[in-house]
């Protein structure tokens, strides 16, 4: 007991977000439990995310946090990426509501799991240590693989389920082997201190290299970038329009925040080792992710593969191992998860029939004509299109603009090359969706689309947005600069 | 030098943003037909106003000097040295007023014409005016490059929307061909940022040194993005498709404006930034346009469809533009800058022409036609003339470009020279022929029969383009004075080796 660690209790507050976040989610599953016949989840959950929010704010300062005995760091680029995290779990919220409640999925659940999920996503972006990080991810996981079986009749849902929990435990594993190895060559699970093991030099180079294979074939299935990329589509299509919004959206910052505090936080020295794997994961995913998509005609399964293209641009950008190459990731990350979620936004919103309950418009055809059906819909739908094929004005250009310098300035000009090469290609389904939305005559019994006021707000807030930040990103440059400096010091 | 109006915005502003502005509003009055009266008034209101803020631009330029002109800076995208930073020398300025005025003439072309999501159009074309503008104002490289793309926008709309039966196939191919040019032009602007120490103010790139080898790299990027939208052969595929498929106002704004804006491009990056590429290789760049010249005017005369027919001629006069820009002297590139506005009056007003006669009858085809001079004698004249302008007759405005670059091709090598005045003929074939046997002879067919004369509108369009391609035919001495110091001073640059600093 004369352990001074253990005589003191730790600093809570850098966690408070967590712990709030814990609590209320415990907290509605009883109440959910207790009152069967009110629907105290919806409200209580946006309360939740609203808070969590405001907690994080206050409890925000403008260094690096270390607590829990060196297992939890909060920086400002943990915070950043929280607030997004709340942002996007409060979209899909919104967008899912009317979904759920026609699917009568409207349940505890969901909002139940998606807490979770989020606390999973919130303990990997602040995680300082191997264990933290494979619970958080292990957190987020379980989560969704609940997610996505949410609709238990549902044979598709379920395979997705079955195969993305097969292929998440395999993952895991690889990722667990590596780590194992790590702590063999360095002696520590701690990142930072892992850092300055590699620095001093590590005397079994093989077994090292063999580790981080082995890291970074987890952290490809869990970014879902080629050649680990199989699960991405298959769940994407499977789940429920809503669960794939969110599976879509904001893990892929938990996943980003997991990269860098994997491969740049913990092993940095090691950064010729890493790059290497990262371009050939990089220029596999844009190939695969922007040709694979041409063919699809299930436009959740065309976002899936366009997913991976951009998860092959995002590692691009990290892989340039310079500090305005994890910003522009960071920026990369932000502006996609805002496309991410008007896009399946959109797909979710349209997914209801009135007078026909349960009709998806999941298919590229559904949404013919749109533009004769409602203008303003299909407007948001072209932009965010647009933006995802990086085209100017919007968000999206300048995020690949980014990569792009940031790979030019490290002397990479033909991975810059390649990278534009594939977005050409990528542009064309991208216009294809256009051109359906424009161009075609809608379906004979296509429905026509009654306004649901709150989630069409924010639809029009989140695509606004993603025009505003292309025509002004200088705020979200500076925010993202800002906090990997912090991050980095 | 910011021309201030109002509230400190400069005019350079005013032309880029007042038909956006204008387009977001219409846009904002709905997207079903029930106000098209309206939309249709607000779109005409724009684009006169858009034209308007233009002016001040020409009667308040001074010719004396090759400095950029009604300056405007300010910061925009401070973590990459991003400005918003607008200018226009005697090169760009034309382009500016061609267009605004264009874009009068295409919201009056299409006001009964269009009939379906009126608003739309009138928005899409608004829009891609004050892009257009932004691209000929831009003198920083992220910012031409914004508006450069942002412009595919609005017009793979026009095309898909309100095309002709292919019309799908054709936006899809404009688009993808033109995004490949472009990409590859990213990439440059970004290695040019580091080149220059991080910044991306276009003037200062034409200061910056670099290798024989970057430059060849550069030559390559910057030509494939702009030959595709000049389109200079064998890149020029695309154009006769989309085209043919555009509505009118499409075909006008893309042969008036869209094709200068690659031309214009050559001679804001590629001469400037990259010389002694720019030296090594204009022989490929005049073979290619000579090729463009003889070769597609040959293909011209075989067209059955008008508007295929008058896309190929584009095709044909822009291949002079390229020439004479690569003779590097004042006569080749002042003819070619010319033969650009002058193009923007004439392949404006055949498209427009050839739109007459298709609201009447619904065909492009020639062979549908014979005879118009009988039920539309009014128009026939206004076609007549423009048909001339496009061969080159002397007094019109067609005239003066092409012998400006001529006599410019002359000084350098007389073959070229003779292989470019071969265009004196098939021009004046293939127009003649197809003015021919659209106008002339016996009344074909009944449709032909029943076919109105021009109405007032219609006759409006027309007589204005008729006094601009007389008017610069007879007296173009205002606008080669506006372009001559600036093209002085490019040339004088283009004269300086880069790899010598």
């Amino acid at each position: 007991m004369n352990n001074p660690q253990l005589a003191t209790l730790p600093d809570f507050t850098p966690a408070l977000p967590e712990i709030f976040i814990l609590i209320m989610a415990c907290a509605i599953l009883l109440l959910g439990v207790m009152f069967k016949d009110r629907d105290w989840a919806y409200p209580l959950t946006l309360f939740t995310l609203v808070a969590a929010a405001a907690i994080t704010v206050l409890t925000s300062v403008p260094q690096v946090q270390i607590t829990f005995s060196g297992q939890f760091v909060d920086d400002p680029m943990a915070d950043v990426l929280k607030l997004m995290a709340y942002f996007a779990t409060l979209t899909v919220a919104v967008y899912s509501r009317p979904y759920l409640i026609e699917r009568g999925l409207f349940k505890v659940e969901f909002f139940v799991l998606v807490l979770f999920a989020l606390l999973g996503m919130m303990v990997m972006i602040s995680a300082n240590h191997f264990l933290t990080l494979y619970i958080g991810l292990e957190l987020l996981s379980l989560s969704l693989y609940a997610l996505v079986a949410l609709q238990r009749d549902s044979a598709q849902s379920t395979e997705a389920a079955m195969k993305y929990f097969v292929l998440g435990a395999l993952a895991s594993g690889f990722l667990l082997y590596g780590m194992s190895l790590l702590y063999g060559v360095t002696g520590t699970l701690e990142l930072p201190a892992m850092a300055l093991a590699l620095q001093a030099g590590v005397a079994d180079q093989p077994v090292l290299i063999f580790g981080l294979v082995f890291l970074i074939a987890g952290l490809g299935f869990k970014l879902g970038v080629a050649p680990f990329h199989m699960w991405v589509p298959d769940i994407y299509h499977g789940a429920p329009s809503a669960v794939t919004l969110f599976i879509g959206s904001a893990p892929k910052l938990a996943a980003f925040a997991f990269t860098i505090r994997l491969l740049v936080n913990g092993l940095h020295p090691e950064v010729a080792n890493w790059q290497g794997m990262l371009a050939v994961m990089a220029v596999l995913s844009l190939a695969i992710g922007n040709l694979a998509a041409i063919m699809q005609t299930n436009i959740k399964r065309m976002l899936a593969y366009s997913t991976i293209s951009h998860m092959g641009f995002l590692l691009l950008g990290i892989m340039s191992g310079t500090f305005a190459g994890y910003a522009a990731g960071m920026f990369y990350v932000i502006a996609y998860v805002l496309m991410s979620l008007g896009s399946f936004g959109l797909v979710v919103y349209l997914s209801r029939g009135g007078a026909e309950p349960g009709l998806e418009a999941e298919n590229i055809d559904d949404f013919r004509g749109l533009n004769s059906r409602n203008p303003w819909l299909a407007a948001m739908m072209a932009i965010l299109m647009f933006s995802m094929a990086g085209l100017p004005p919007f968000v999206g250009f300048y995020a690949k603009l980014a990569i792009l310098q940031s790979l030019v300035g490290a002397g990479y000009v033909w991975l810059a090359v390649v990278a534009v090469m594939f977005s050409l290609i990528g542009a064309f389904y991208y216009l294809r969706v256009v051109k359906v939305l424009y161009f075609d005559a809608p379906k004979p019994n296509a429905p026509v689309y009654a306004a649901i006021p709150d989630v069409q707000a924010l639809l029009s807030v989140n695509v606004l947005a993603v025009m505003l930040l292309g025509i002004l990103p200088q705020p979200l440059f500076t925010l993202c600069t800002y906090a990997m400096q912090m991050t980095l010091q | 030098m910011t021309e201030g109006i109002g509230l400190g915005v400069g005019l350079l502003s005013l032309a880029i943003w007042v038909p956006i502005v204008a387009g977001v509003l219409i846009l904002m009055t709905g997207g079903d037909d029930k106000s098209a009266d309206g939309q249709r008034t607000l779109a005409l209101i724009g684009s006169v106003l858009g034209f308007v803020v233009t002016l001040p631009l020409w009667t308040g330029f001074d010719t004396a000097t090759a400095a950029m002109q009604f300056v405007e800076t300010a910061q925009w995208v401070p973590a990459f040295n991003i400005h918003y930073r607008l200018g226009v020398d005697g090169i760009s300025m034309p382009f500016i007023l061609l267009n605004s005025f264009t874009t009068v003439l295409v919201v009056l072309a299409g006001w009964a014409v269009i009939k379906q999501r009126v608003g739309q159009y009138m928005a899409a074309f608004l829009i891609q005016s004050g892009l257009l503008n932004g691209v000929f104002a831009a003198l920083d490289g992220v910012l031409f490059y914004v508006f450069f793309e942002a412009m595919l926008i609005p017009l793979y709309l026009i095309i898909g929307m309100w095309g002709g039966p292919n019309r799908v196939y054709a936006a899809i191919k404009f688009f993808l061909y033109t995004l490949l040019g472009s990409l590859l032009m990213l990439v440059s602007l970004i290695f040019l940022y580091f080149q220059s120490g991080g910044s991306f103010e276009i003037l200062a790139w034409h200061r910056v040194p670099l290798t024989m080898f970057a430059q060849t790299l550069l030559f390559i990027a910057f030509f494939f993005a702009f030959a595709v939208k000049v389109p200079m052969w064998p890149v020029h595929t695309w154009l006769p498709d989309a085209h043919v498929e555009a509505p009118t106002g499409g075909s006008v704004v893309l042969a008036a404006i869209t094709l200068k804006v690659g031309a214009y491009g050559f001679l804001r990056f590629i001469l400037p930034i990259l010389p002694d590429a720019s030296r090594e290789y204009a022989s490929i760049i005049v073979a290619l346009s000579l090729v463009a010249v003889v070769y597609i005017g040959l293909v011209a005369l075989a067209q059955s469809d008008m508007k295929k027919l008058i896309a190929y001629s584009s095709i044909a006069h822009m291949g002079f533009v390229t020439l004479g820009f690569f003779l590097f002297n004042p006569l080749g590139i002042e003819g070619g800058l010319i033969q650009m506005i002058s193009h923007g009056f004439i392949s404006a007003a055949m498209f427009l022409c050839v739109g007459v006669m298709y609201d009447r009858v619904h065909s492009r085809q020639i062979a549908d036609y014979g005879g118009v001079v009988n039920t539309m004698p009014r128009f026939a004249a206004f076609f007549m003339l423009f048909a001339m302008a496009n061969a080159g007759l002397p007094g019109t405005s067609g005239f003066v470009g092409e012998f400006m670059v001529i006599l410019g091709a002359v000084q350098v090598n007389f073959w070229w020279a003779f292989l470019a005045a071969t265009t004196l003929i098939f021009g004046a074939a293939y127009t003649l022929w197809m003015y021919k046997r659209v106008v002339f002879g016996v009344i074909a067919n009944p449709q032909v029969a029943e076919m109105k004369d021009i109405d007032t509108r219609e006759f409006v369009v027309l007589g204005l383009l008729a006094i601009c391609v007389l008017g610069m035919g007879l007296y173009p001495l205002p606008f080669t004075e506006v372009m001559h110091t600036s093209v002085d001073n490019l040339l004088a640059h283009v004269a300086h080796s880069k790899l010598a600093y």
